[in-house]
């Protein structure tokens, strides 16, 4: 028998070690709390993502499914054991370095882990050996092709590269991710690796029910029947407002339900406590009752006239509706020659981050500091200071790395609970959100209903659109109304469309509130207006492709809202680009299928999408703030939120080329609501384009105090030497030593601090006016291979062309367009939560690595005057017309068409044999 | 608490005294959820009594804590072909690498993919406790949806199969809705004999389709005696596979999984014939 006190001996690293715990305890667990190897990530605790991935023995297990005992004697390797002087770590480590292989950087520790297994073994894996090596573990970011690339090509690398940073002209160079050497060690810090050594763990007692009135028991009673757990606070303990939310105006979501929870896992209670009791706690046996009130749980249900309000004050549980209307669609309809119609459906998708919410916050005097991850720093700073009902100064947000957001992690999620508990208990807490809970609380990709009626002339143009849409925005407001305001903008792709009419409903229901998920409800309706498109190609014999050549918008035309952009309007050469592929593959396509006698058919399909980088009409202003240091170098004060898509390598490429600096000149001050001017929030595809203008006006600024400095003219060169700078120009040459110039109270010689807010205009009650100051545009082409007698599909090869105005980082920008269209084929074959249902890893499925196709990205750059160097966002935009295009390929392929995303093996094989029973009774 | 038993008698011992058996804690650990582990677990994956794949001219022992990863490494008869296929498709190298065969049935998942490989093998269980051992079939053992007919006092020592004939080919064809760490929504094991371009023994068995796989008689009736040719699969039809009782879940409809059990079990037909191991769909 085993007990804690003998412990568990084993070589941990390459170095004898004890661990003292419990033999049960997950070897996760002991690795991380233990010892202190906070590079072993938990993602699920279940064996279903991968990302607590270690060697024992040189075998890749996960260590949250091995109990401390079990690993005796044996050898555990961690990250924290990979080191660079074994070239095969350090050939890997370049070659993720160069491909991008890693973004957030959370499931990179049980990627490399997995990788140097088989590198160990097989020096030159084929992608299939790589792809099997790799299958346990899921990455969310990257689409998995980078990671390939990488450990197929690892052999062929000398480590180390990204040392040599460029001298000048960082902006349009694949440079290596300036924080990959953090995320690659897996010494980068995410929501649950850091916490003082007091901190109380905090855990939440949550609705089981959908809808419920509730009423606490004696607390009292079950503090005293627990020893260790400290206090427990309900909404009575919530001093400020006990209401949150996204948008202040629509702010409803309490931190903590006030007698009626109203979705499946809304905290009712907080539990607060030492770790073993905390970790020991049954919440079940929490004192609560509840009385089960009738859920509403579909769109019908909620729309009915006779259904209850979610809110009162809301009725008809619309929570607020958009629309856009521009010329006569009835008429425009009426002189079509063609008119397609459909309806559509999707789910509700989750964001399956690898990284569960997670963060820890401590009271220091009258101020509450709160370290977690986070898209939206000021914005939790904000909402947190109300619910304490403290000054939005006494609350500093320090955002930790963040293992992946996607749209999610711009709510609170752990911020509340936390700061509640240590505000009150002047302790610090912390709380790691569980797979479990986090899938089942946080936000979702809202569920759509759709219904779009498109006309075209006989001569392919098209003349009208007729667009609505209801969208599930669960129970609380979270960016419902954002959907419902950004659909009716988008919803008809970046067409010339003269008649136009769409509307969108943000609905109530007692299910868990969808907001924000990469797109903001474009997604969905592209699958609509996509796919009608298609059919309208087809009535009209027209090469699907060039039917939407034909209808681009073009720098010049009117938008839907009325909006005419000089330049920077790309769309039209995104599609000329696919051509070539286009047409190789449709030939390709036919003659596979001419020759087919199995099961599997082959199919291509093309989709198109825009996208408005910014919030809709609405300021969004990004603040930077450069400081000039008497050693020379500069703080680039950068309060943009790196998610994993690369801010904190993309900013400072912009700023040093605005600055005429070596980026290897600026330190990056990461974002802390104390230290960083506020740069906004990361969604919207708005931080390359907004806060990239904001770091290149605070460059500039930088540069004119600079030769205000020196007294000379704007034509003047600057030059940069350690602890100097030097003027050239007419005059000579001139060093101004800055060690002998004051600083001022923060240091600094000279500081300069800009602000950029998009030009918009707002939108009139047709929705006409200047939604947003630059669209990112692309097209996406897929190309599958359909198994008609089980409905299964796969892709085969996506081709994707994207005008990002320019690439500052192409690299990256690639990197973000893979990871796009992986959760843009996630959503189109496999993603979908049915709340109560699956609230875990391995009945919500989202691509593995063996289900990401090749990926071939074409860059459009036509520049946007108003980008910084012409850049436009590319984070949302890369995921929009992946599932249209795989949807259109699979109707291309089998003559079905999906009218309900996901396409799973089921739906698929049901649509085929509809067309077959229709076939057949045409045939009679 | 934790044990690590010297033997097998001192395993029986502690089991007698309610403590839990634990190999490769793949399923007992997501049981637990976010909590640790509690009660008593006798740990058995390092018990070298348990843990080989032996083949003598009987049979063939799975020890009951011989991993996926055993599997896949062991050298076994073609009609072995379908488990190994199976094995590669348990969740992924991770779980293979901890998870056990026994394991996968104790566990008693419909869905366990293990299940209709080891059916085609006639295998049978060897259970042991205090009281004595004994012996079951493995279709008996697993008696529904998370149950089986394992005492609580006892503990699956192996898993047996009979020498198989080395003529006999088995396949084993897996579908999900992704590649990798997929709970499969249907999977279909067969094995054929073929002697002579005659099939002399046809085994079949579906999973996913009931709360416990099963074999399918009258699609094996119907393919003895036949000859063994391309083709083959197309024998079975729609009523051989009436005994099915598949569910409405997450990953699929019901009236799907009938569907695709039918052309699932056709093509395992095929890849026998054409001596093909098969693996994900």
């Amino acid at each position: 028998m085993l007990d804690r006190a003998s412990g568990i001996a084993l070589d941990l690293n390459g170095e004898s070690r004890r661990i003292d715990v419990s033999p049960l305890e997950r070897l996760s667990h002991a690795l991380r709390e233990s010892c202190g190897l906070r590079g072993v990530k938990v993602g699920c605790d279940a064996g279903d993502c991968g990302a607590c991935t270690v060697l024992v023995d040189g075998e890749p297990v996960c260590a949250c499914l091995t109990c401390v005992a079990q690993i005796e004697g044996r050898a555990v390797e961690t990250i924290e054991g990979l080191s660079d002087s074994d070239p095969i770590v350090a050939r890997l480590r370049a070659a993720f370095q160069f491909h991008g292989a890693a973004q957030c950087g959370v499931c990179t520790p049980g990627i490399l882990l997995a990788a140097v297994a088989l590198l160990r073994r097989n020096a030159r894996p084929s992608e299939g050996e790589a792809q099997n090596a790799l299958g346990g573990v899921l990455c969310r970011c990257t689409g998995y092709r980078a990671i390939v690339e990488a450990v197929c090509d690892a052999h062929s690398f000398q480590a180390p590269i990204g040392a040599d940073l460029p001298q000048e002209h960082s902006v349009g160079q694949r440079l290596p991710r300036l924080d990959g050497a953090l995320k690659l060690s897996g010494a980068e810090i995410f929501g649950a690796d850091a916490w003082p050594a007091d901190a109380l763990l905090a855990r939440a007692v949550r609705s089981p029910h959908a809808h419920a009135a509730f009423v606490l028991g004696d607390l009292d009673a079950f503090l005293g029947a627990h020893p260790g757990v400290v206090a427990i606070f309900t909404a009575a303990d919530v001093p400020g407002l006990n209401r949150f939310g996204v948008i202040p105006a629509f702010a409803d979501q309490p931190a903590l339900a006030e007698g009626v929870a109203r979705f499946r896992g809304e905290a009712v209670a907080l539990a607060v406590g030492e770790d073993e009791a905390m970790r020991r706690l049954d919440v079940s046996t929490f004192p609560v009752s509840w009385e089960v009130r009738p859920a509403l749980t579909t769109l019908d249900e909620a729309l009915s006239p006779e259904a209850e309000r979610v809110h009162p004050r809301r009725p008809g549980n619309i929570l607020t509706s958009g629309r856009v209307a521009r010329g006569d669609v009835a008429a425009g309809l009426a002189a079509s020659d063609f008119v397609v119609e459909g309806a559509f459906e999707t789910g509700f998708v989750e964001h399956a981050y690898i990284e569960p919410e997670a963060g820890f916050a401590r009271r220091v005097g009258d101020r509450i500091e709160i370290q977690a991850c986070t898209q939206a720093p000021y914005m939790d700073r904000d909402d947190v200071a109300k619910i304490l009902g403290i000054a939005p100064t006494q609350v500093r947000i320090i955002p930790t790395a963040v293992g992946g957001g996607f749209g999610s992690k711009l709510d609170l999620s752990v911020q509340p609970f936390i700061g509640l508990a240590a505000w009150q208990l002047d302790r610090p807490v912390r709380m790691v959100y569980s797979r479990p809970e986090s899938i089942m609380t946080t936000t979702k990709r809202h569920p759509a209903r759709m219904r779009a009626k498109i006309g075209a002339t006989r001569d392919g143009r098209l003349t009208a659109m007729d667009f609505s849409a209801d969208f599930n925005t669960g129970a609380y407001a979270s960016w419902g109304p954002t959907v419902a305001n950004r659909v009716p903008v988008h919803a008809s792709g970046p067409y010339r469309i003269p008649h136009y009419r769409a509307v969108a409903r943000a609905v109530h229901t007692h299910l868990v509130p969808a907001g924000a998920f990469r797109g903001f409800g474009v997604p969905q309706a592209s699958l609509a207006q996509e796919q009608l498109f298609d059919e309208l190609a087809e009535r009209l014999g027209l090469d699907r492709l060039e039917f939407r050549i034909l209808n681009a918008l073009a720098a010049g035309d009117a938008t839907v809202t009325g909006q005419v952009f000089p330049d920077g309007m790309g769309f039209k050469a995104c599609l000329e680009a696919l051509r070539p592929r286009w047409r190789a593959a449709l030939a390709a396509v036919a003659s596979f299928n001419a020759a087919a006698a199995g099961s599997l058919r082959r199919g291509v399909g093309v989709a198109g999408m825009w996208y408005g980088c910014g919030n809709t009409s609405l300021s969004n202003p990004s603040t930077m703030r450069l400081g000039l240091k008497p050693d020379g170098r500069f703080a680039l004060f950068q309060g943009a939120v790196d998610i994993g898509q690369g801010s904190n390598t993309v900013i400072p490429q912009m700023c040093a080329d605005a600055l005429g600096a070596p980026i290897a000149l600026l330190d990056i001050v990461s974002p802390d609501t104390d230290v960083t001017p506020d740069c906004g929030k990361t969604s919207a595809s708005r931080q390359t384009f907004v806060s990239g203008n904001a770091a290149v006006l605070a460059a500039r600024a930088m540069r004119g105090a600079i030769l205000r400095l020196a007294n000379v003219g704007e034509e003047a060169r600057i030059g940069f030497a350690p602890g100097a700078v030097i003027i050239s120009g007419a005059g000579g040459e001139r060093r101004i030593d800055l060690s002998r110039l004051p600083v001022d109270a923060s240091g600094f010689i000279l500081q300069a601090e800009e602000t950029f807010d998009p030009p918009t205009t707002p939108l009139d009650e047709n929705g006409q006016g200047e939604p947003y100051a630059v669209f990112g545009s692309g097209a996406h082409i897929a190309e599958v291979e359909v198994d008609i007698e089980l409905g299964r599909v796969k892709v085969l090869r996506l081709t994707c062309a994207h005008d990002v105005g320019r690439a500052i980082n192409p690299t990256l920008v690639e990197g973000q367009i893979e990871g796009g269209a992986a959760q843009g084929l996630g959503l189109a074959l496999m993603e979908e939560f049915f709340p109560g249902k699956g609230e875990n890893l391995h009945d919500y499925l989202i691509p593995t690595i063996g289900d990401m196709p090749p990926v071939e990205c074409i860059l459009i750059e036509d520049a946007s005057s108003v980008g910084p160097f012409g850049a436009k966002g590319i984070g949302e935009q890369a995921l929009i017309p992946t599932a249209p295009a795989i949807f259109n390929a699979i109707h291309h392929a089998t003559g079905a068409r999906i009218r309900r995303a996901p396409a799973t093996p089921d739906r698929v094989r049901q649509a085929i044999l509809a067309v077959r029973l229709e076939k057949d009774r045409g045939g009679q | 608490m934790y044990v690590r038993p010297a033997d097998l008698d001192e395993t029986l011992r502690w089991l007698a005294g309610g403590a839990r058996v634990l190999a490769g804690a793949t399923d007992i650990f997501p049981a637990a959820g976010e909590r640790p582990l509690s009660g008593d677990y006798i740990d058995v994956s390092n018990l070298d009594s348990l843990r080989g794949i032996l083949l003598d001219a009987e049979a063939v022992r799975i020890g009951a804590a011989a991993t996926w990863t055993d599997m896949v490494a062991a050298d076994l008869p073609p009609a072995f072909d379908a488990l190994k296929a199976a094995a590669r498709e348990i969740g992924a190298v991770q779980i293979q690498n901890r998870g056990t065969i026994a394991g996968n049935i104790c566990n008693a998942s419909p869905a366990a993919d293990g299940v209709p490989p080891l059916l085609i093998l006639d295998t049978s269980v060897e259970l042991a406790s205090k009281r004595g051992a004994r012996r079951l079939p493995l279709s008996q053992f697993i008696t529904g949806n998370r149950r089986t007919s394992l005492a609580p006092d006892e503990i699956l020592t192996a898993v047996v199969a009979p020498a198989p004939a080395p003529t006999l080919r088995s396949a084993f064809l897996k579908l999900g809705a992704r590649r990798y760490l997929v709970i499969s929504i249907v999977m279909v094991a067969a094995a054929l004999d073929i002697v002579d371009g005659i099939v002399r023994d046809a085994r079949i068995a579906v999973g996913c389709c009931s709360a416990v796989a099963q074999r399918i008689a009258k699609a094996e009736r119907r393919l003895i005696g036949a000859p063994a040719r391309a083709g083959l699969g197309g024998a079975i039809e729609a009523p051989d596979l009436a005994a099915l009782s598949p569910i409405d879940d997450v990953r699929a409809t019901a009236a799907y999984r009938r569907d695709a059990a039918l052309t699932l079990v056709r093509r395992a037909i095929e890849f026998c014939v054409r001596g093909e191991a098969g693996g994900v769909v």
